[in-house]
């Protein structure tokens, strides 16, 4: 059995928080960078520019790239041959995020109750599922999820006869809405089957996959260039100030589901899909 | 691309007027912060006969939850939040003299027809680049609601503060047109 220290989670969480926000992904910029070459609006391309900019000045100054630095989302893979010692694993996860928002001026966007809303003044709690795996690790996947794109999300029980056309006119639907709320151009998430709670999730989880790289399934992986390419010719285009990049990606993780059952999670994130790894 | 010099707040009748759908702006001046909270406390305060905390009259609020300042610098990461969550409370503060909005995203009609109706106008800043913006914001002083921390009413002093006219009292709304020149497909 292999340990892993409480002050260890900590500290690494803090500076998973921190980067997060400061240091936009090297796949988002290269992102960034080839739809400022091919996007056709004028307009678009001066936005696309501004954020290639923006992410300098955050980077270099240690400031957040936005100010809503989000609902901190941990996806953590816990090998069953890793034990946790000085404390537990969720109370290391949210002390890492108490330090890392405080101590990185970062904004404080959680309250403690929908209905009454009182701020609960350090960002915590934070979203935690846990997986437990094989092996002696302790993996540690962090989102800071901004509000914007995710009020704008939506899923929706299908049923079986729906089909693929379904599928699809649901996702274009979801996006249409969105319009410019949810900061595009977007990185689209997609949960296909599981369940009504476990659909969401694998919508979610698509999101923590590096922005340009396919599904292993090449039915699947096609599925993703079509919904591209649809996404794309919507029009609303970067900011929905018009164009050809509405989406930066395209993300879709399906599993198993009932014999009466056809669920969709579309969840949207923003240009800058902030998104952080680590492993203990 | 040509971009306007506008100042703020409106006290000049004529400015508004001179604004088209589209019109790329650069706006200096003074402006206030307010979001979700503070627009909720505002119009309670005025369904219950109080005073505003602020004189409303040919002002510009900016959706903005601003990040904690570093020690040094004015503001932190200071971007636009979406509008639509403030459409419930716009009408009240439009008819209270309010005369411009900074947001992004889209304004409902009931929003866009009171703009029409109060020669008002709607302008959106880039979403997600609150490091860029924070730049063109040169002084912010704390004003209303101080117990709302990042959603306290702030007076922001603006240089170049660069701008997209979505609806101005014309009537017209550039996401759809502008969207509408790049469709590729059926709507």
């Amino acid at each position: 059995m292999r340990e892993v220290y409480y002050k260890d989670i900590v500290s690494k969480v803090k500076l998973l928080c921190q980067e997060a926000n400061y240091d936009l992904g090297q796949d988002v910029m290269m992102a960034f960078e080839q739809a400022a070459r091919t996007e056709s609006s004028d307009i678009g391309r001066e936005v696309l520019n501004q954020l290639i900019d923006n992410a300098a000045i955050a980077s270099e100054n240690r400031v957040p790239m936005c100010q809503d630095t989000g609902v901190s989302v941990f996806i953590v893979k816990l090998g069953q041959e890793c034990h946790i010692t000085g404390g537990s694993l969720y109370e290391a996860i949210n002390e890492g995020v108490r330090k890392g928002y405080e101590e990185g001026y970062l904004r404080y966007s959680i309250v403690d109750n929908p209905l009454t809303r009182k701020n609960t003044g350090d960002n915590t709690p934070s979203v935690i599922h846990v997986e437990i795996v094989g092996g002696d690790q302790l993996e540690i996947q962090m989102t800071a999820k901004g509000g914007g794109a995710e009020n704008m999300s939506a899923l929706k029980m299908l049923t079986p006869s729906d089909g693929v056309e379904g599928v699809k006119k649901f996702i274009l639907n979801t996006v249409k809405q969105a319009g410019p709320n949810a900061c595009p151009p977007l990185v689209v998430g997609i949960g296909i089957g599981g369940n009504f709670e476990s659909c969401a999730y694998l919508a979610k989880k698509s999101l923590f996959k590096p922005v340009g790289e396919r599904h292993s399934n090449p039915e699947i992986a096609k599925l993703e260039e079509e919904l591209i390419q649809s996404i794309n010719a919507l029009g609303i285009g970067p900011q929905g100030l018009g164009g050809s990049t509405t989406t930066l990606d395209v993300k879709i993780e399906v599993a198993p589901c009932h014999i009466a059952a056809l669920p969709v999670a579309v969840n949207l994130n923003c240009h800058a899909s902030r998104h952080k790894h680590a492993v203990l | 691309m040509v971009q306007k010099k506008i100042s703020v707040p409106f006290n000049d009748e004529g400015t508004i007027k001179s604004l088209q759908a589209g019109d790329q702006v650069l706006l200096s001046g003074t402006i206030f912060t307010a979001r979700d909270a503070a627009h909720r406390r505002m119009v309670e305060q005025l369904e219950k006969g109080e005073k505003l905390p602020v004189d409303l009259t040919n002002q510009v609020i900016y959706y903005v939850g601003p990040t904690p300042a570093r020690p040094g610098d004015v503001i932190g990461s200071a971007g636009p939040t979406t509008s639509s969550r403030m459409d419930k409370y716009t009408p009240c503060l439009l008819e209270k003299g309010l005369k411009g909005m900074i947001g992004k995203g889209y304004r409902s009609q009931v929003v866009i027809d009171a703009i029409v109706k109060n020669d008002a106008v709607y302008f959106a800043a880039i979403g997600g680049s609150g490091a860029l913006l924070a730049k063109r914001i040169k002084s912010v002083e704390l004003v209303a609601y101080e117990d709302l921390g990042t959603e306290a009413i702030r007076k922001l002093e603006i240089e170049d503060f660069p701008c997209t006219v979505i609806n101005a009292p014309e009537g017209r709304d550039w996401y759809k047109e502008s969207q509408a020149a790049f469709r590729k497909c059926k709507e």
